[in-house]
């Protein structure tokens, strides 16, 4: 199936050599990095996790988002996602990937990474991490490959990949878990001890995922015939929206725990973001797009009139990446830190080598995608002609 | 392929199989008497005296290391400047002149240091006071807890250690300090360091360091630098031991640790 990858039209070729050329920019900047240390990034003594981090966790929950096609396909035999079931776990591929590239660019010193396989420490949640988020890469890549090539050969997909998928469900939501439990479980962090905090980034995954790949999607179908079908994205239109609901309201509880309570610890972080603490605000403009970009997308999505206007969704849905994007991408791991355990603020903003680092693990996960969609759609194409 | 080709074949994987087990064989043996040469017979053998490679009998040993930071005696910035200095000129802590800065003993103000105790209408003279902070060598060390290498441990003495060989910069111990004890190294220290002193060895870019209680002191029967250079307002001892300094002084004074509520249990404790 993989020969699928080399044959394909010009404009398929010119994307390819514009990720490789935008790639190899990028790990210029990596190089300074691993030559230079992270100093070259915006992080401080204080605010010792940033944009790297972020990502990460952005992308656990991109990835952990394919559950909301496998659950609905496999479990309720809902056909509508047929077409589109393959492109969620392969975009599930590309993201762990990523996830895996930001926790290395992320080390100070990435030659030693198998450390922590060869002194694996159970008690760190980084382990379970690690093992979690192999496990889901594995599982994606023998699922879909599968599916993908029964289909190729016109087969029914062999039986034994049925309980891989039923682990696949639980699965998706361990890695989001652990990933949630890497925060929640710190003592000195208050704006990162909730016990929502998994629940949280669960929701917010299942909006945002989805939404990145129904975008993905109305690309695809401008620039190939293939096309996935109307009530395959109203209906993932309608997940999202739950979900974003759902988002908005697991944050409004946090809210209100932090502001009826009026502990200090609980309320600096929010104040932070939103109104800056003694003249410090460098994320305030970005919380607050963030929010008023979430509520515009809940507007756009919750009536049904707006939802399946097909004209309109794509807006809804690049507002709600957005506002995710911001919110947990930006916002949730720096203002982890801020104030720090003396109760003062240090701010950060990426240097520009940090955001090209980001870019570079980014086109290597455009890159995946890419190859991996070629090969779905290229063999589903076949399939259905 | 004919009979006289296969059986060729067959011949030579047997040779190279042999061989490959040989040396394996050769490799493992040579390493098990590397192995014996480390034992006390052999050292005898060779001349050398048993035990000659002992720790230190004056080494200073203990149950549980603490110290108790009498900030009734620090009067002057000088009573300050002294502990600091001492800790970083021995640990070649490099001067970084901005936020990616390496700290192991230094100074915060006192609601800077202990911001749960919020009181507007605090004594005057507490308000500007600075007070000493380290790492507290926690009887439940977060830090170790969330390590994924164990590059940082806790010894039986209680002392929280770094191996800084192990360490692979994830800084997670850093998220998990609930005390800000821990530093990053941004970059190479090297070059920020005023005199290295070549009996402490020097840290790489990309590892997390902090206070160690100076365990390369204690091994040699010595206080930790802070507490020599403190004249008597740092006071270091085995908390296991009832009729240690450290618990008189603990008995007889009111003392305070900093966010007691988070359950680590400092070993660091404050006289105010």
């Amino acid at each position: 199936m993989i020969e699928k990858v080399f044959y394909g039209s010009k404009k398929y070729w010119a994307w390819v050599i514009f990720l490789i050329v935008l790639l190899g920019t990028c790990f210029h900047f990596y190089l300074m990095q691993f030559n230079e240390g992270l100093k070259i990034t915006g992080l401080s003594r204080n605010v010792s996790w940033g944009l790297y981090i972020a990502q990460f966790t952005y992308l656990v929950g991109v990835a952990a988002s394919a559950v909301m096609l496998v659950i609905p396909y496999y479990l309720h035999h809902y056909k509508a996602f047929s077409k589109m079931i393959i492109l969620g776990e392969f975009m599930a591929i590309a993201a762990v990937t990523m996830c895996m590239l930001f926790i290395f660019v992320d080390l100070g010193q990435p030659t030693r990474v198998l450390n922590v396989l060869l002194y694996p420490q159970p008690h760190s949640i980084m382990f379970w991490d690690m093992t979690v988020l192999a496990g889901y890469l594995g599982l994606n890549l023998i699922i879909g490959w599968t599916t993908l090539e029964a289909e190729r050969k016109n087969a029914t997909p062999p039986s034994w990949v049925r309980p891989l998928i039923y682990l696949s469900v639980a699965w998706a939501i361990s890695i989001h878990t652990v990933t949630a439990f890497l925060y929640a479980g710190l003592p000195g962090r208050p704006f990162w001890m909730s016990a929502i905090m998994a629940a949280r980034f669960l929701a917010s995954a299942f909006c945002a995922g989805p939404a990145i790949l129904l975008l993905l999607v109305f690309l695809i179908q401008k620039v190939s015939k293939y096309a996935v079908g109307e009530e395959a994205v109203n209906a993932l239109a309608k997940i999202i929206t739950y979900a974003m609901s759902a988002n908005v309201f697991f944050m409004l509880l946090e809210v209100f725990t932090a502001f009826y309570s009026h502990i200090p610890d609980e309320m600096n972080s929010f104040k932070y973001l939103y109104y800056g603490i003694d003249g410090q605000h460098a994320l305030v403009p970005f919380m607050w797009t963030s929010a008023g970009l979430g509520l515009l997308s809940l507007a756009l999505l919750i009536p049904p009139s707006l939802r399946n206007n097909k004209k309109l969704l794509p807006f809804a849905l690049a507002a709600l990446v957005m506002s995710t994007w911001i919110d947990k991408g930006l916002g949730l791991i720096v203002a982890g830190f801020i104030p720090n355990p003396f109760d003062k603020i240090t701010e950060y903003l990426p240097t520009f080598p940090e955001i090209m680092i980001a870019v570079g693990v980014y086109t290597i996960g455009v890159f995946i995608l890419t190859i991996l969609w070629k090969v779905a759609i290229s063999v589903k194409e076949k399939s259905t002609t | 392929m004919d009979n006289d080709k296969r059986r060729f074949l067959r011949l030579m994987g047997i040779s190279t199989g042999l061989l490959a087990g040989s040396s394996l064989f050769g490799g493992m043996s040579s390493i098990l008497k590397l192995g014996t040469k480390f034992n006390g017979d052999a050292l005898a053998s060779q001349g050398m005296e048993y035990g000659k490679f002992a720790s230190d009998p004056k080494a200073l040993k203990a149950n549980r290391w603490a110290i108790a930071i009498d900030l009734r005696k620090f009067k002057t910035h000088d009573d300050y400047k002294r502990c600091i200095d001492a800790c970083d000129n021995i640990h070649n802590i490099p001067v970084i002149p901005n936020n990616q800065e390496i700290k192991w003993i230094w100074e915060e103000n006192y609601e800077n240091a202990f911001p749960e105790q919020q009181n507007k209408y605090l004594e005057e003279e507490l308000k500007d006071k600075p007070v000493l902070l380290l790492c507290n060598q926690c009887e439940y060390p977060p830090c170790v807890r969330v390590c994924p290498t164990g590059a940082t441990f806790k010894r039986p003495d209680g002392i929280v250690m770094m191996d800084y060989h192990r360490c692979i910069g994830c800084r997670y111990c850093m998220a998990g300090c609930p005390y800000g004890s821990r530093s990053f190294n941004f970059q190479d220290p090297r070059p920020f360091i005023k005199h290295i002193d070549p009996e402490y060895p020097t840290r790489t870019k990309g590892v997390v360091e902090k206070c160690d209680f100076c365990i390369e002191r204690l091994d040699k029967g010595l206080p930790p630098a802070c507490v020599e250079a403190s004249k008597g307002s740092i006071i270091f001892g085995d908390l296991s031991d009832t009729n240690s300094d450290i618990r008189k002084v603990l008995s007889n004074n009111f003392t305070v640790r900093r966010k007691p509520e988070l359950g680590t249990q400092p070993n660091v404790f404050y006289i105010i």
